[in-house]
């Protein structure tokens, strides 16, 4: 078993406009020092064995689904899960 | 005419789309549900508004993988019209029958009013029943409804005229270059945020919307009697 942990995030180009509203309250609450804030997802996935290759199989889950490639870039980790 | 209206688990408006097609335009509408396979026996797909699987995730990406979007593909290939409303526009992007995508609106709120749009482009199955630059009075209500998409993808939309609608006036979402509505270069499929179904009858305060459902059923008749 695999444990996939998957990161979407919006990419640059995109405005974040929520990431933009939570910079504004953290900066109203006294972090000065907040340049910026930006807000992606972070997703596990479990993954049984299989002979499949497990990189190929995450890359088309995420271009299928998991993140859309017009906004998003993705990035993951496969770690063995107990 | 005999229109379909998709129904996934969230949508909200399949009800006010299938009245609009039913009791104001008079044509054939039957609901299918979004486990279908095969939609060869209907002329025209819309795909109504709502929170298809809750908008988990994106909105509308799930839906975009169900089964009966394949066959929705097949549909649009074989070049029947497909109209997505809101969610549906949503929908048809995730699932790449039309460019771009829908993001938070930029003030953060949900919008619900009527708008005015622009015709921008009158040369299409979906708007041959408007003027050329008309304005019309369409309600929105989204949450998700900012269209974004690319530079280069910009250039083509407005090279091949596949801007259809845009805000007239204010824009209520921070959409790229006002962008209500596009459809795709082969101009069979078009996306929308607005709800033109909700506006088919002078009672529900603007009955503007009838002549874009009007418009497919002319082409239709024009192009198969």
């Amino acid at each position: 078993m695999k444990k996939v942990k998957i990161y979407v995030t919006l990419r640059e180009s995109v405005l974040d406009p929520q990431g933009s509203a939570v910079k504004e309250s953290l900066v109203n609450m006294g972090y000065k020092e907040v340049e910026d804030v930006r807000i992606g997802k972070y997703l596990e996935v479990l993954i049984s064995d299989t002979e499949r290759d497990i990189d190929a199989l995450v890359k088309e889950m995420c271009e299928k689904l998991l993140a859309n490639t017009v906004i998003e870039d993705y990035r993951f980790e496969v770690e063995e899960a107990n | 005419m005999k229109f379909a209206v998709l129904v996934f688990p969230g949508s909200n408006c399949d009800i006010d789309m299938y009245h609009a097609i039913k009791d104001e335009l008079g044509e054939e509408v039957e609901y299918v549900w979004h486990d279908a396979t095969d939609l060869s026996k209907f002329d025209a797909i819309l795909i109504p508004g709502g929170f298809s699987y809750g908008d988990y995730l994106r909105c509308g990406a799930m839906a975009s993988q169900s089964n009966v979007m394949k066959a929705v593909k097949k549909a649009a290939e074989e070049g029947k019209p497909v109209l997505g409303v809101c969610n549906g526009f949503q929908i048809l992007t995730e699932a790449g029958l039309l460019p771009g995508v829908l993001l938070r609106n930029q003030n953060l709120k949900f919008i619900c009013r009527t708008v005015q749009l622009k015709v921008e482009n009158n040369n299409t199955l979906f708007t041959n029943q408007y003027e050329q630059g008309q304005i019309i009075n369409i309600p929105i209500a989204h949450g998700e409804g900012n269209y974004f998409c690319d530079e280069e993808t910009l250039k083509k939309l407005q090279e091949k005229n596949q801007i259809v609608f845009t805000y007239s006036g204010e824009n209520p979402n921070g959409s790229l270059s006002d962008i209500a509505g596009i459809v795709n270069e082969r101009g069979n499929v078009l996306g929308m945020m607005p709800h033109p179904e909700r506006a088919v009858d002078a009672l529900l305060g603007s009955a503007d919307g009838l002549a874009l459902f009007k418009s497919i059923v002319k082409q239709w008749r024009e192009s198969h009697v």
